[in-house]
Parts: C-alpha cells; sequence; structure tokens
C-alpha cells in the first residue's frame, strides 16, 4: 500500500510525518536536529530513503545532515568521530565556499545592500536543497547570500556553479527581509539541462547548459517597489513552482502578484484574478492536473498573516484568474499565522494531497485535493519547509 | 589531557554527552586545540572558526581560568592550567536570544 511521508523543517529541529494512503492517521518522529533551524529537507527522487536536510545556527553555521534510511538515521558526510591516527579528514560537507578562481572569470563579489551601497558576497545558509532526478548522490543547494552549489558526492564536498553569480547583474541583487537568499529550485525530469531557480530580490534565472551559463526570466514582472518597475533584475520572487508534465509552464507567487509563463519563463503574465490579496509566500501545483494551483494570500508585506484573521488556501482550475476559497477545515477566526514560501507540498496519490506549514506550528493535510483540511501537528515550533514523499 | 567544553549544540552535533577530552603533543595554544578537536570531530569543521580563514565565528567565544581569550592570537600559549587539564577550555555561544 502507498505511504505518505513528510518532511517538515522549523526553527527548532525536523519532523517526519508519516502515514498510509489514506492519510487520516500520523506517526510524528522527531524533533530530529533539536535547537537549530532545519530550512529545509527533502528526499531523492532516485532513492527516497536518502534525505537532505539543511541544518543552520546563526551560532555554528551551515551542516548538511544526509540519511540512507528514510530518516531514522543521520550523518554529517565525511564528518564522522576519528578515533585513531590518519589524515586530517575532510569534514567539508558544510564547506561553501564561492569560486573566485580566475578561470571562471572572477564572479562577483558585491551586491546592493539595503541602502543601495555595494556590500560583499557572504555565504549565510542553506536554504534550499534539491536532489536529482536521477543520481541520489547528486544535490544542488540554493544558498544566501544568494549562489548555486552542486554535489555529485553526496554532499560530502559543494562546488558553486558560477555562472550564475557571475552572470554580470550580481551588483543589482539586493537583500529582502529574509536576507539576500536563492530559496528556488526546479529541476526537469525531460531535460537535465534545464534548471530554473529564483532569488529575492534578484528574480528568476533559466540555465539551458545544465548550470553553466544562465539568463534572467523577469520579463512582464512589475514591482512598484524598485526603481524601474520594469527592470530586467532585482524582483522579489518568493516562490516558483513547476509541474514535471508541463515543463514549459511555470506559476510564481511574487511579493505582490500571482504570475503565470506558458514559455519557460521568457514572459510573465498576472493571474492574480480575483484573490483577496495577492501577497504571499506560497504556491504549488496540483500533483495531476497542471492547470490547478495553490496560494495561501496574506494580507501584506508589513502584515505577515491572512486577511481577516481567517486562514483560507486558495486554489484555481484554471490555471490563475479564477480563485475559490478552501476553508473547510482550517481555523476562520483569529489566525494570524504566515505559510513561508517552502512550506507547501502535493503528494501523487490518485487523490491529490496538499500540505503546508505555519510559523504557528501546524502542519495542514488535505487528502482530497484541498476540498477539506485537518491538522495532523498544531504545535511544533514555526514551519520553515514541508516536503511530502509519496512511497510505494 | 585537554578538557574542551563544547555548547549544547554542538555537543550534540559531535555526539558527546560531557566535556571532550583531548591529548594534544607541543605547544597547547587556541589553534593546537581547536585543530585537534577538529581532527576528532570533523563535523565540528566550519562550526567553530571558518573552514577557509580559520577566523572564529563571530557569535563564539573562548573562555578559560576566567579570562576571555576570543581575542588572543592563535599561537600564544593557553594558561599552564588548561595545558595540565585542571581547568577546562571553554567554548561558548554568546547570550543573544535564540
Amino acid at each position: 500500500m502507498s505511504k505518505v511521508r513528510v518532511l517538515v523543517g522549523t526553527r527548532k529541529g525536523a519532523f517526519i510525518l508519516t502515514a498510509d494512503g489514506k492519510r487520516d492517521n500520523w506517526d510524528v518522529s522527531g524533533p530530529f536536529f533539536t535547537g537549530w533551524e532545519i530550512y529545509h529537507l527533502k528526499g531523492s527522487p532516485a532513492d527516497p530513503n536518502r534525505l537532505y536536510a539543511s541544518q543552520s545556527s546563526g551560532w555554528f553555521g551551515q551542516v548538511i545532515q544526509r540519511s540512507s534510511d528514510g530518516g531514522k538515521t543521520w550523518e554529517t558526510p565525511g564528518g564522522g568521530v576519528q578515533q585513531g591516527p590518519g589524515p586530517m579528514p575532510a569534514g567539508e560537507s558544510n564547506k561553501f565556499v564561492y569560486d573566485t578562481s580566475a578561470e571562471h572569470g572572477k564572479p562577483l563579489t558585491t551586491h546592493q545592500w539595503y541602502d543601495g551601497t555595494q556590500h560583499p558576497w557572504e555565504f549565510k545558509r542553506v536554504w534550499h536543497l534539491e536532489p536529482s532526478f536521477n543520481d541520489p548522490d547528486t544535490v544542488y543547494a540554493g544558498v544566501e547570500d544568494a549562489a548555486l552549489f552542486r554535489s555529485s558526492d553526496g554532499a560530502h564536498s559543494w562546488q558553486e556553479l558560477p555562472g550564475l553569480r557571475g552572470h554580470g547583474t550580481g551588483p543589482k541583487w539586493q537583500p529582502g527581509a529574509g536576507g539576500m537568499c536563492l530559496h528556488t529550485i526546479i529541476l526537469d525530469r525531460n531535460n537535465p539541462q534545464r534548471i530554473y531557480i529564483a532569488i529575492s530580490a534578484a528574480g528568476a534565472f533559466r540555465s539551458d547548459d545544465g548550470g553553466q551559463s544562465w539568463k534572467p526570466i523577469n520579463r512582464g514582472l512589475k514591482s512598484q517597489y524598485i526603481p524601474d518597475p520594469n527592470a530586467e533584475v532585482g524582483h522579489c520572487v518568493h516562490h516558483i513552482a513547476m509541474h514535471q508534465s508541463r515543463p514549459g509552464l511555470l506559476y510564481m507567487q511574487k511579493h505582490w502578484d500571482v504570475m503565470r509563463s506558458d514559455n519557460a519563463g521568457d514572459l510573465w503574465t498576472e493571474v492574480s484574478g480575483n484573490l483577496p490579496t495577492d501577497f504571499g509566500f506560497v504556491i504549488d501545483v496540483h500533483a495531476h492536473d497542471p492547470e490547478t494551483i495553490y496560494v495561501v494570500p496574506i494580507k501584506s508585506d508589513s502584515e505577515h498573516f491572512p486577511m481577516d484573521g481567517k486562514l483560507r488556501v486558495y486554489r484555481s482550475r484554471t490555471g490563475g484568474n479564477d480563485w475559490k476559497p478552501l476553508t473547510k477545515g482550517l481555523p476562520q477566526s483569529n489566525c494570524y499565522v504566515n505559510v513561508l514560501r517552502d512550506a507547501m507540498a502535493v503528494d501523487s496519490l490518485d487523490s491529490c494531497g496538499v500540505y503546508f506549514g505555519t510559523t504557528g506550528g501546524q502542519v495542514y493535510a488535505s487528502p482530497d485535493a484541498g476540498d477539506t483540511w485537518a491538522p495532523i501537528v498544531r504545535d511544533l515550533p514555526p514551519v520553515l519547509s514541508v516536503e511530502v514523499q509519496t512511497l510505494q | 589531557m585537554i578538557q574542551v567544553v563544547l555548547p549544547a549544540h554542538l555537543r550534540k552535533l559531535a555526539g558527546v554527552d560531557g566535556d571532550v577530552k583531548l591529548e594534544i603533543e607541543g605547544p597547547v595554544t587556541l589553534r593546537s586545540v581547536l585543530d585537534t578537536l577538529e581532527y576528532h570531530y570533523p563535523m565540528l569543521r566550519g562550526t567553530i572558526r571558518d573552514h577557509v580563514t580559520k577566523q572564529r565565528r563571530p557569535f563564539l567565544r573562548f573562555f578559560a581560568c576566567q579570562e576571555d581569550l576570543s581575542h588572543q592570537s592563535p599561537d600564544t600559549p593557553l594558561p599552564e592550567a588548561v595545558a595540565s587539564g585542571t581547568e577546562p577550555f571553554l567554548i561558548i555561544g554568546a547570550i543573544a536570544g535564540g
């Protein structure tokens, strides 16, 4: 029988929630890595028991954890205890060093700071881990300050893909409220050469050569909070989602505005339609219908909570513009939580399950594509990320 | 044996319950203590000092014998009481909420 595993990253550790295909009786394991911020954890499509987790702390920096048994046990790749004499062990699974080599054109070393001055690039943490479709040992990491790294040895070591940061627009990239983070990585199952990423606040970029070179894909975005609202870069993209069966069709939740592109990001059109507010962080696509999408509208950029204290997921079955609120099982009064950008995911069971986590520590699940909701857990630390694995 | 007291987060990461005891050959300095610690516990590399520059992470401090040793040269000998193992070398996370 099918099984679902929900991977939850929080401000104070990670949790793994499992259920059978009915999704009505959940087992909760964790917390793992207690006291650490777990920005993201995700399983490999090539080996569902291979999980990667980004563990970080303002005091102690970045750690990468890896599991080979579905999250029962974890290790820091290459970082095991050294008992006897021998050469210095690598212990470099958390070593993210920007590539400044001459052969890669000395990628840019400054970006725009909040006050418009230039600021050096400084590594802070990994926001998002994206395992390869084909190889459990290959995984991409989106980091703050924004850059893309790749490991092909199971996260033992990391190399930057410097073409992105060296694209030439770096001095115009600037941090959003959460920092200058590369938070979205989308791989194309049918085209291994194509990668999409998004940076807050620089915008979306696409590579068609496996990450060597990149182009900004922000045409059609309008952002009133930057000097040129139609600029090539500088947009605060919050999240992008894609259905693997329609690889050129992208959906974006921007700072304000919900957007859609039918041509792999070459041009975006607004599909906010009848949403009560088009500010928000998450966006995701139904597992079986590329035209069914979900957002959680948030009141505004200064009031990060649902409008009127009502937690409502909005679903469009038409790829945007026409939205309906989904409320059954969600609190409809006095609810002032947020849903962060990586905190929504779907399973791929016949009746698509939709999941999201809140800054209030709830993880909600809908086994019927959003028609009804129930909390799996109510009192976790603030939820930073939610990912789902559908296991056979 | 040198006694090293780690903050709770790093004890969990290293998988140790109490103090870490290290045998150090040669002069006992900040550098030699941290090199030896990272040799035996490579998962701690990058969490106390930067991988490349070897600079102390800004929210960490080093104390011993009621002294703040955070800003001393990494090659300055640590107090004799630390070298002899009668006083611990403490790695402390700055008190800044969390």
